[in-house]
């Protein structure tokens, strides 16, 4: 089996990976690039631990394959941060208590700020419907949604 | 900045090494959720070029275009592909365009997100929209793909019931060229269809819908939302001078039978009879005799037959009633 030279953008940065045909995007970004933000949770695009941008859009990366993203452009919850300034959607979840274990939360990060990109003043049941693909075990959601509302301010 | 970065995880390397498949599964019994199993990836320029190579890798090889279900299969080795051809890149695949007399045709490459969100969608294929909308989440949506839904051939596929009602065809090509087949012959059982190896589906085409065509898609999950469905109903229904009630009902059903079903019965007695209370609940106990639904880990066969009558009782008020406020 070959590998595959690829180049990419990964918050920012031009990256030139070889990967082998079957390698995920998720597997490429915490193992070959070590940006360990994104999570594994199911591998199965069911939990949304391991949601990452593609091209603007939000996208499941166990189910993405690296060997897909050459010319794309990735945007990882390490790359929400300006500096250290962070995201606003960072800063509001955190203010309301919208993390516990943590795990959840790069994706929960990464599909509220493409929510907010598409649609900047969401609905309550917007952001739900927005968020059903993030599994969360520990909040009960009502404060990462509370959360969305408040960076929806900003 | 540019860098390559050479580590490899545990798993890479023994996979690498080429150290046997018995090892491999020892790794993955020791790991909840293993990754993909070894295959090669191709993507080709050409529609000749890709059926080509599917045709000399018959049972090998398998074309894909977003992978949502497909890779899951291949994580827990249901599929194990020795090759996996990437087709969305091919020409036309992520187009979507409408016209009036030419009706609605929606490249195999286009997404979920895309469909739902467009214009044309939104005017004269709503129920299509709404049932893109009830698959999984955003996310997995960004990936999902309407002719990917239906070459999956589940019975559970919930964009196959609007796909069907508004007569869904599908634009292939094969070894004799390009040709269309409709989706109400297209299925054979749960994940078979009549593709033949090397046909690649490049579209799928719906005309233009009858004017005034209204629609609902109920799925039943056991959670409210992003959930496979337990039983999906899909109905439409749309002003019809030729019938005696005055309107053409059509009804399609997910999860309870071994193909995504169409009930014809469903359309005779509500075509034939003026609608009413009464001929709407007719017309859902015969959605409820006509499926074959099995007992499995979302439902008993008994408990969807039930639900099949309900909601399709539901649905089909649902549609009457929209229906009726054209009317009014």
């Amino acid at each position: 089996m070959g590998f595959h030279r690829i180049n990419l953008t990964v918050n920012g940065e031009m990256e030139q990976v070889d990967v082998t045909g079957y390698m995920t995007l998720l597997d490429m970004l915490r193992e070959k690039l070590v940006l360990t933000g994104t999570k594994n949770g199911c591998a199965a695009g069911e939990c949304g631990a391991c949601t990452v941008m593609m091209n603007g859009e939000p996208v499941n990366s166990c189910l993405v394959l690296a060997v897909e993203c050459d010319q794309a452009l990735i945007v990882t919850v390490e790359g929400l941060a300006r500096d250290t300034q962070l995201d606003p959607i960072q800063k509001a979840i955190m203010d309301a208590g919208g993390v516990q274990c943590g795990y959840c939360t790069p994706g929960v990060l990464i599909a509220s700020r493409a929510l907010l990109d598409r649609n900047p003043d969401p609905s309550e049941s917007e952001i739900r419907a927005a968020l059903v693909g993030n599994l969360c075990r520990c909040t009960g959601y009502i404060r990462i949604i509370e959360g969305v509302q408040e960076a929806a301010k900003m | 900045m540019v860098q390559i970065i050479g580590c490899e995880n545990r798993l890479t390397s023994i996979v690498r090494l080429g150290i046997s498949d018995r090892l491999e599964e020892f790794y993955n019994t020791m790991n909840a959720y293993p990754g993909l199993p070894e295959f090669d990836y191709l993507k080709p320029e050409t529609y000749a070029e890709a059926s080509e190579f599917l045709v000399t890798h018959a049972g090998e090889a398998r074309p894909f275009i977003g992978g949502t279900d497909l890779f899951v299969q291949m994580r827990d080795r249901v599929l194990r592909p020795k090759y996996l051809v990437d087709v969305k890149g091919l020409e036309g695949m992520d187009e979507i365009s409408f016209d009036n007399s030419g009706g609605l045709t929606i490249g195999a490459g286009v997404n979920m997100n895309r469909l739902i969100a467009a214009p044309e969608v939104a005017e004269h294929y709503q129920i299509l929209a709404e049932a893109a909308q009830s698959v999984a989440s955003y996310q997995l949506r960004t990936r999902a793909t309407i002719v990917g839904n239906i070459c999956n051939a589940s019975p559970a596929g919930d964009t196959i019931g609007a796909s069907l009602l508004l007569d869904g065809m599908l634009n292939i090509y094969g070894g004799q060229g390009m040709r269309q087949e409709a989706l109400s012959t297209f299925f054979l059982g749960p994940g078979e269809t009549i593709l033949q190896t090397g046909d690649i589906v490049t579209s799928i085409w719906f005309p233009r819908p009858p004017d005034g065509v209204k629609g609902k898609y109920i799925k039943l999950g056991r959670n409210k939302l992003s959930d496979l469905s337990i039983v999906g109903v899909t109905a439409v229904g749309y002003p019809d001078a030729d019938t005696v009630s005055g309107t053409h009902f059509k009804l399609a059903l997910a999860s309870v039978a071994p193909v995504p079903l169409v009930v014809e019965k469903v359309g005779e007695i509500l075509g034939v009879t003026p609608v009413t209370e009464e001929t709407l609940k007719d017309a859902a106990e015969a959605a409820m005799e006509a499926c074959t639904p099995i007992d499995d880990v979302r439902g008993s066969a008994r408990y969807r037959k039930l639900m099949v009558r309900n909601l399709s009782l539901n649905a089909l008020k649902d549609v009457w009633h929209q229906l009726s406020l054209l009317n009014a």
